[in-house]
């Protein structure tokens, strides 16, 4: 499956383990981020839109 | 229609929330057809073996550190010059995507320079100027986050930016002096003669074009959470007065 | 002529950064080893990391007494611009920190055995390297004045920005060791100084109006 990387399998796989870890995270980081945000407006939205009548 | 039309919240909101899922498919299959054919479908190289197969990673995340960086100028001295709020919350939702590739040509110029110089880290004129950088993103991303007044942190982190942009450059100059270095001299140069032969060098143009879409697709993304948590603010702060 | 006297009120801090440079000499060879050969070879690193470190120290303080006693409020609408007190206060940080640190470090260098060649480099590179640590040092300061503690954010900040002065000032003493040719990196600190000292007051004074709202 997998080309045959040699004595480099590390370097290359590390790498693109890596890459892919870092980019995951920054992804997961700023969906978490909208998610919460997203949430808080709603709820004060609602507060603020029940009293504003 | 004006592009400044956009730098209207509203505007941006609404106009991001259609062009978002076309960034988020559009990155998605770049980054997928790029990195399967680099990595399954491309021949190693006679000097660096597989290695080279890194290049499909280091470069574009490489190029965007610095883009980004770019972006994060340009968005900064539009902020200075027409206090656009979008263009502040744009800068600061761009520093972590910008800090993350980043880290990526960190650790892959680490992983790729271990079996090529025999070294796991060499204080190579390039790598050392990707390392400043990170402590530039670290500065300016401590910066928004310390300041708790939204127009403040803006103004401030603008003008760190700026400054940072210049000792930025001079610091890569003064590292290129400090230390001649073991990297290769530029691959993509591109009206000299080739130094990359087409095999490598197509997979890695959708690669690159995959990395400037994730930055675009996340910074949309982010800017929009920035957008949504300074109406918080606001709406938060009319509560504490009322 | 009070606004001059508050200009120029450095705000203490005279001892710290000394001690901290003459300490670094003592702990790095404790630390390294006392072989001379390398300790001279990196003495012009320590000496000049050393003097980047102890200017840090005494950095917050430039506006943080005015801020917190309304004199910087005064001070801005005073008929002196605001980028000359900027560079009345570097100077007078300078006065407290750098020049000190530059006429204590032959006799460090003498700890970290120095070669012989490199002390009149060594003065001179710190004696218009330091201005620059000053300058740059009040920029970082007046970008985060208005913070209650923000001396450790004023070195992440800082830090980088020295980046270029510290390796252009080593590399003056370590060629001067050597004999080789240091004109280059001589004229280019020179050059970040003189920039530094013109540009960074603007920048310095716009963050001190930001802070100041």
């Amino acid at each position: 499956m997998l080309p045959d990387l040699g004595k480099y399998s590390f370097a290359v796989l590390g790498s693109y383990v890596a890459t892919v870890v870092l980019i995951v995270g920054l992804v997961a980081l700023s969906l978490w981020q909208r998610a919460r945000v997203k949430q808080a407006l709603a709820e004060v939205e609602a507060r603020q839109g029940k009293t504003d009548g | 229609m004006s592009i400044w039309e956009y730098a209207n919240p509203k505007r941006f909101m609404q106009s991001s929330a259609w062009v978002l899922p076309w960034a988020v498919g559009l990155t998605v299959l770049c980054l997928v057809v790029g990195l399967v054919w680099g990595f399954f479908f491309t021949p190693d190289d006679a000097k660096q073996g597989a290695t080279v197969k890194i290049i499909y990673l280091h470069v574009p995340s490489a190029m965007m550190a610095i883009n980004a960086w770019v972006m994060m100028l340009v968005a900064s001295l539009i902020w200075i010059v027409r206090r656009h709020h979008v263009s502040a919350l744009a800068a600061k939702a761009a520093a972590p995507v910008g800090l993350t590739f980043t880290l990526i040509a960190l650790a892959t110029g680490a992983l790729w320079g271990q079996p090529m110089w025999g070294t796991w880290w060499a204080w190579d004129p390039r790598l050392t100027a990707f390392l400043i950088l990170t402590l530039f993103y670290f500065g300016y991303i401590a910066l928004w986050a310390a300041i708790e007044n939204p127009d403040t942190a803006a103004d401030l982190t603008a003008i760190l930016c700026l400054v940072g942009s210049v000792f930025a450059l001079l610091s890569r100059y003064a590292v290129n002096f400090w230390n001649q270095g073991l990297h290769q001299g530029a691959t993509l140069s591109l009206d000299k003669e080739e130094n990359i032969s087409d095999v490598f060098w197509l997979p890695l143009l959708v690669c690159i074009a995959g990395f400037v879409l994730l930055f675009v697709t996340m910074v949309l993304m982010r800017t929009r959470t920035e957008i949504r948590a300074r109406r918080l603010q606001a709406l938060l702060a009319r509560e504490r007065v009322a | 002529m009070r606004d001059l006297r508050l200009a120029i009120r450095s705000g203490g801090g005279f001892g710290l950064g000394l001690a901290f440079f003459f300490l670094l000499a003592i702990l790095v060879p404790l630390g390294v080893g006392p072989d001379g050969g390398t300790l001279g070879r990196i003495a012009p690193g320590i000496l000049w990391v050393g003097a980047l470190l102890a200017c840090l120290l005494s950095l917050d303080r430039i506006f943080a007494l005015d801020f917190e006693d309304g004199s910087l409020d005064l001070l801005a609408t005073a008929p002196i611009p605001l980028e000359a007190v900027v560079a009345l206060k570097a100077l007078a940080h300078w006065l407290v920190t750098g020049l000190p640190l530059t006429l204590m470090a032959p006799g460090l260098g003498v700890l970290l055995n120095l070669p012989p060649a490199g002390y009149g480099w060594l003065v001179l590179s710190l004696l218009l390297g330091t201005p620059a640590l000053s300058v740059i040092g009040a920029f970082g300061a007046a970008l985060v004045v208005g913070l209650r503690r923000g001396g450790l954010l004023l070195s992440l900040l800082v830090l980088p920005l020295y980046v270029p002065t510290l390796i252009f000032g080593a590399e003056v003493v370590r060629r001067g060791t050597e004999g080789l040719a240091l004109a280059t990196p001589l004229a280019l600190m020179a050059g970040i100084s003189l920039g530094a000292a013109a540009l960074l007051p603007f920048a310095a004074a716009a963050a001190l109006r930001v802070n100041l709202r």
